[in-house]
């Protein structure tokens, strides 16, 4: 995911090569802001200094000691604005799934286990229940880690074909097997008798919506809908089937796991990037949450532009890594989203679990050449985070005897690690993982309340005391 | 009620959402420390005696109250900062957002989260089935419940104005106002389920308290009048 922010400049360079005429022609109109996030941008790569063309130079040293304050004031302004486009789909995403944890049985009885867990957590002495889950976990990790590397593996060798069909085959899966069982459900929770062909219907209109609006075009609200859908089914399926101790250590890991492969030169998820970045490719557009469409339309160069959008055709949930890019180096036109990528992606069932690679959210402003609003750049969120909140808060709802309280708190407690991920991204505007810093919080905050809390809390309730 | 002051005045700007739950934030900690501390004083003694079961509850949830003014003050250091911040960026060099409006989110993110915590396992519990007081206890433990909470949101609200308030002017004697009304409140609480005692104070400290913030907002008798006779 770092491997992102190297790229990025880039491929801003790229962008601002191509945009500074314009800009330099339309100053006043321009929003200040990004031309100062372009000269800001460039300042920041030795390698724009190399491609920039007089005219760049020339305004970069004038701006050049506004840009500093003015870049952190663009990224705070927008900050806020971002984060809340963020938080509303986790929100969702996660009362999505808390509701469903409520009210359908299903998903809190113990059906077995995934083959990725061998190991059950019945056990007769503790220590033996400890040891389980930690092997059940380390296989896990192991499972992911393995497709990551796999999945680079082929991005790298460009075997794009292998890929598209990896992720349009476990797409398939979630939106038509998954949705249906769920449907299902949900039907025999509530007693509502439904025939077959009418379940066949409901089932394929779903899905074939929902391929062609995540793979291909479609309105960017159903696709937001469709990933957040999307992103419940599978939490829901990870707390089904994952034992409960083994859930918890699987959370822990896959924060270290997330932050280890993104921040070390030598990740498979920076690789990732790095190369999508080479290639001056999104990277697997489809696993990302994207809060904003960047349909760019008065650009002179659509090339970049349609290939990114012919490469955003494969919903990639699978896919490992998601590298953040620069949609401002990809669009000539100039919509810039901050993109942050994540993959992350189990996938249980016959086909084989690939890791998700978490990318780091990457917050860069857009500039915008045209006239498309700044305020209406985009943010990326990788689908494994929404997943793997949606986990944490499901299971704490699920099991917890703290219940509502817990669940509250594991949910405010997600949403600042979510502020505080973003902050640092503003500040460090480099792929960061969205994952270790809420998933510890969320963590922290389950166990203390769960432990200690509620015991308070119910007293406090019983002799109906306030504090 | 609380939740449409919520939808009304906070939806709109991000930055108050993130005031917002950034403030729930503190107080949930502030409640976790005192319910560690609390935690290990019952560990620490006799689980049998009631009475000093009853004395250790007593003294978690004035200890409890004393933190969370400490984490109200915590949070208003940090929004100050962070405000400083802001006026350093912003354009015009003046904050999107004033230390007033920051004072009222943050009264009203501690006020919800302080209220869901209270109310939520009994939303929960009330929709099952089931009597209400049946072992001899009032009957009235949810309404009264529902009152109580509703009372306390508005009064973080108002605490959370008087206090940065306070803290802005630097008279401490508002500061310790604030902190005392918020003992006498928890502390009336005890009278439950003697309700007359309890609520009835409650509500009174609360229009005083709410009288006095408005005062402090800059809002006056006049205000009110035009306000309520409809005109600009």
């Amino acid at each position: 995911m770092t491997e992102l922010s190297a790229h990025l400049p880039q491929f801003q360079h790229g962008q601002l090569t191509e945009n500074f005429p314009d800009t330099h022609l339309s100053n006043t109109n321009d929003n200040s802001e990004r031309r100062r996030h372009d000269n800001s941008e460039r300042r920041r790569n030795d390698n724009a200094e190399s491609e920039t063309n007089g005219q760049p130079q020339n305004n970069l040293r004038q701006v050049v000691e506004q840009d500093e304050e003015e870049d952190e004031e663009l990224t705070l302004k927008y900050g806020a604005k971002h984060v809340i486009m963020l938080f509303v789909p986790v929100t969702l995403c996660m009362v999505v799934v808390v509701a469903t944890i409520k009210s359908v049985s299903f998903y809190t009885r113990k059906d077995g286990q995934l083959i990725y867990t061998p190991f059950t957590e019945e056990t007769e002495t503790v220590g033996q229940r400890a040891l389980n889950s930690i092997l059940n976990a380390a296989i896990m990790i192991s499972v992911i880690i393995v497709m990551t590397i796999l999945l680079v593996v082929l991005y790298k060798y460009r075997c794009y074909k292998v890929i598209h069909g990896w992720l349009i085959i476990s797409s398939l899966l979630l939106l038509f097997f998954f949705s249906f069982i769920y449907l299902g459900e949900v039907f025999k929770t509530y007693n509502v008798a439904m025939d077959y062909i009418t379940v066949a219907l409901m089932i394929w209109n779903f899905g074939v919506v929902g391929m062609i609006c995540i793979h291909w075009k479609g309105p960017l609200r159903l696709q937001q809908a469709y990933l957040i859908m999307i992103s419940a089914l599978m939490a829901l399926v990870f707390i089904k089937y994952l034992p409960e101790w083994t859930a918890w250590l699987i959370l822990a890991v896959i924060s270290v796991y997330d932050l280890v492969a993104v921040l070390c030169p030598k990740g498979p998820l920076r690789m990732l990037v790095e190369t999508a970045q080479e290639r001056n490719e999104t990277l697997f557009p489809a696993l990302i949450y994207s809060s904003t469409m960047i349909w760019l339309v008065n650009m002179a160069e659509e090339d970049p532009e349609a290939q990114r959008k012919s490469k955003n055709s494969t919903y990639d949930k699978q896919a490992p890594a998601r590298r953040t890019q620069n949609e401002d180096a990809e669009a000539d036109d100039g919509g810039f989203s901050q993109e942050w990528q994540q993959q992350r992606d189990n996938r249980i069932g016959p086909i084989e679990s690939t890791p998700e690679s978490r990318a780091a959210v990457q917050a860069l402003p857009s500039n915008s050449q045209t006239s498309e609003d700044p305020e209406e750049r985009g943010v990326k969120l990788g689908l494994g985070d929404f997943i793997f909140y949606s986990v944490l808060v499901g299971k704490a709802s699920a099991t917890a005897s703290g219940d509502w309280n817990t669940t509250l708190a594991c949910f405010v407690a997600i949403l600042i690690g979510l502020c505080l991920t973003l902050l640092l991204l503003a500040i460090f505007k480099k792929a960061l993982p969205a994952l270790p810093i809420s998933i510890t919080f969320g963590l922290v905050f389950y166990f203390a309340t769960d432990n200690l809390v509620q015991p308070f809390m119910d007293q406090l309730a019983f002799h109906q005391f306030y504090i | 009620p609380a939740f449409s002051l919520f939808i009304f005045t906070i939806a709109r700007d991000p930055l108050r959402i993130i005031i917002l739950i950034a403030g729930a934030f503190f107080w949930l900690v502030s409640l976790l420390l005192s319910s560690l501390i609390w935690f290990i004083a019952v560990k620490a003694s006799d689980p049998q005696d009631e009475r000093l079961q009853k004395g250790l509850l007593i003294f978690g949830v004035m200890f409890s109250v004393l933190l969370q003014e400490a984490f109200r003050f915590l949070y208003y250091k940090l929004l100050r900062k962070a405000i400083e911040g802001l006026v350093a960026l912003s354009e015009d060099g003046c904050s999107p957002i004033s230390i007033q409006q920051m004072a009222y989110v943050a009264g009203v993110g501690f006020g919800l989260m302080s209220g869901a915590f209270s109310m939520i396992n009994l939303l929960a519990d009330a929709l099952g089935p089931g009597t209400v007081g049946i072992h001899g206890d009032s009957q009235l433990y949810f309404l009264t419940s529902a009152f109580m909470t509703m009372v306390l949101i508005f009064l973080h609200t108002f605490w959370g104005i008087l206090f940065f308030h306070g803290c802005e002017h630097r008279r401490w004697w508002e500061i310790a106002a604030v902190v005392i009304m918020h003992l006498t409140v928890s502390g009336l609480s005890f009278c439950n389920p003697l309700y007359v005692g309890s609520l009835v104070p409650s509500y009174l400290l609360m229009a005083a308290a709410a009288a006095w913030a408005y005062l402090l907002s800059g809002g006056s008798a006049q205000n009110l009048r035009r306000f309520l006779l409809c005109k600009c």
